[in-house]
């Protein structure tokens, strides 16, 4: 009688037949990164697969924001701020000095915490961010505004008040506006930071459902304080602690099963 | 596995120990039934069974009580990783306690109707071994639980074998003696779905030590456990021309 017993369940775990081989389209190496003299994030390594969401949860402070931010170099705008390391993108690594910052922050687009539609139209919140990077006919613009405003879901609800102003829409509304104006300009990697931390939760399932939708054509980051969403829309969870990466695996594995104590703890509302 | 850390709701925490303990209590309970029913079997003893049949209230009662706060914990809590395993574990072992309090309690019937009957002492022996047998088991994956022992419920898991075995030759005892008297069948009959249950009722502390392991590693036992229970293709007619 042996008591030999495998418990890997990736062993258990049979991969869908035809699933397609996972593709990473940004690939965190070895990065670190410093406010001034701090060290808010040590040695992180973590891939973001295409056509996968990847959810970032921590306690705050923890950094998850601040990666989020190093991904499409947002931090550049503030000074005594600096990366170490490599942010592949397709390969390429964004962190080099001659990266033109335009072009990086078209194809990553970030939707922040709270609502930040311009004080403009809800038309034009959508065209302003177009019209930057590309020149288009009075039509294709139409074109556009439309398709993003119907692919955040938001179509229905603002087409007959296009020229209204953004703020007059309700926060939810708002945060579609915003994500709206980010797929308007065709981006490859969304970057959600807290996106729906000031949301009601019907608010809350349409931008999870929108996530669903978005992630057959984007590559998805999302930072939230909500395991539970965290566990209901993503593919992949990173647990952050004290500036470092303490686990990555599949979103199922993280909230039935995770390897690390501290994971555990955290997910389950433990003193650690 | 380490040990866990307190949650820092303090609620959650006692929740979690209420439903421990109540499936702890399940578990006691349906030793009790199940140790009852053998001996009143063994002893013919009327009182004790209908006494034992009546406990299996009880354990009816703590199902429900436990199912309905693993839903209202699930819908309030929201439950990850070892707590959700916790809840689950408290369901899944409820209902197999469940099941053994009704084999149990079906064995106490049993054991009221074969009163007065004559009954070969060899027979009624090897029965009462088989349900201490099961009786040890359902103790030990009991034991396991609360202890969080994932190893010990392995031990318990393999051991089902031995009580499979048993019932084998059992099931062949009571054919021969049913061969050889007609007279024989009604009791041999009541022996025979008693041993059954038994047997069934190791079947479910095995499932137990199944749970026991998923709650301690997040992951199922994959080792292949050998089918003991030979009867269902036991063939009669080489019975009789073997006796």
């Amino acid at each position: 009688m042996s008591l030999a017993i495998h418990t890997d369940i990736k062993e258990q775990a049979p991969a869908p037949v035809d699933a397609p081989a996972l593709e990473a389209k940004v690939s965190v190496r070895r990065l670190s990164f410093y406010y001034g003299a701090y060290r808010a994030l040590a040695d992180n390594n973590v891939e973001l697969y295409k056509n996968k969401v990847t959810a970032f949860i921590g306690p705050s402070g923890c950094g998850k924001s601040t990666l989020l931010r190093i991904i499409n170099r947002i931090y550049d705008l503030y000074p005594n701020q600096r990366a170490e390391g490599e942010v592949l993108l397709d390969g390429e690594n964004i962190l080099r000095p001659k990266q033109d910052l335009n072009l990086l922050r078209a194809k990553v687009g970030m939707v922040f915490q709270k609502p930040t539609p311009f004080p403009m139209t809800i038309y034009d919140n959508i065209a302003f961010g177009v019209r930057l990077y590309e020149q288009l006919s009075k039509a294709d613009l139409d074109a556009r505004v439309e398709e993003a405003l119907r692919r955040a879901a938001l179509w229905d609800e603002a087409k007959d008040k296009l020229n209204a102003s953004g703020l007059s829409l309700s926060g939810g509304q708002q945060q579609r506006l915003c994500i709206a104006r980010t797929i308007a300009i065709k981006p490859e990697v969304i970057l959600l930071d807290e996106p729906c931390s000031a949301l009601d939760p019907i608010s809350t399932a349409k931008i999870e459902e929108l996530i669903d939708v978005l992630k057959r054509d984007y590559t998805i980051a999302i930072v939230t304080h909500n395991m539970q969403q965290a566990a209901r829309t993503s593919d992949f969870t990173a647990f952050m602690y004290l500036g470092e990466l303490i686990e990555v695996d599949e979103t199922t594995r993280i909230f039935t099963n995770p390897k690390q104590q501290r994971t555990q703890d955290y997910i389950t509302g433990r003193f650690g | 596995m380490e040990k866990q850390h307190e949650h820092i709701v303090r609620s959650y925490e006692e929740e979690l120990s209420l439903l421990n303990n109540k499936v702890a209590k399940m578990g006691g309970l349906a030793e009790q039934v199940l140790g009852q029913s053998i001996e009143a079997l063994e002893r013919r003893d009327p009182e004790l069974a209908a006494a034992t049949i009546n406990e299996d209230e009880a354990i009816d009662l703590l199902e429900k009580e436990i199912e309905e706060q693993a839903v209202v914990m699930i819908a309030r809590r929201q439950p990850m990783a070892y707590d959700l395993r916790q809840i689950m574990a408290a369901i899944r072992i409820s209902s197999d306690l469940e099941r053994i309090g009704d084999l149990g309690k079906n064995i106490a019937k049993r054991a009221v109707a074969v009163v007065g009957e004559q009954q070969p002492k060899q027979l009624m022996l090897g029965l009462k071994h088989m349900g201490e047998l099961a009786l040890g088991q359902l103790k030990e994956v009991l034991d396991a639980f609360i202890e969080r022992d994932a190893d010990r419920a392995l031990k318990v898991w393999y051991r089902d074998e031995e009580i499979d075995a048993m019932y084998n030759s059992l099931f062949r005892e009571l054919l021969t003696y049913m061969m050889e008297d007609p007279r024989n069948i009604g009791l041999c009959t009541h022996l025979l779905f008693g041993a059954k249950n038994i047997e069934r009722i190791g079947d479910h502390a095995t499932n137990i030590a199944e749970t026991v392991y998923y709650l301690v590693h997040g992951a199922a036992i994959t080792d292949q456990r050998p089918k003991g229970d030979t009867t269902s293709t036991t063939p009669v007619a080489l019975k009789r021309s073997a006796g």
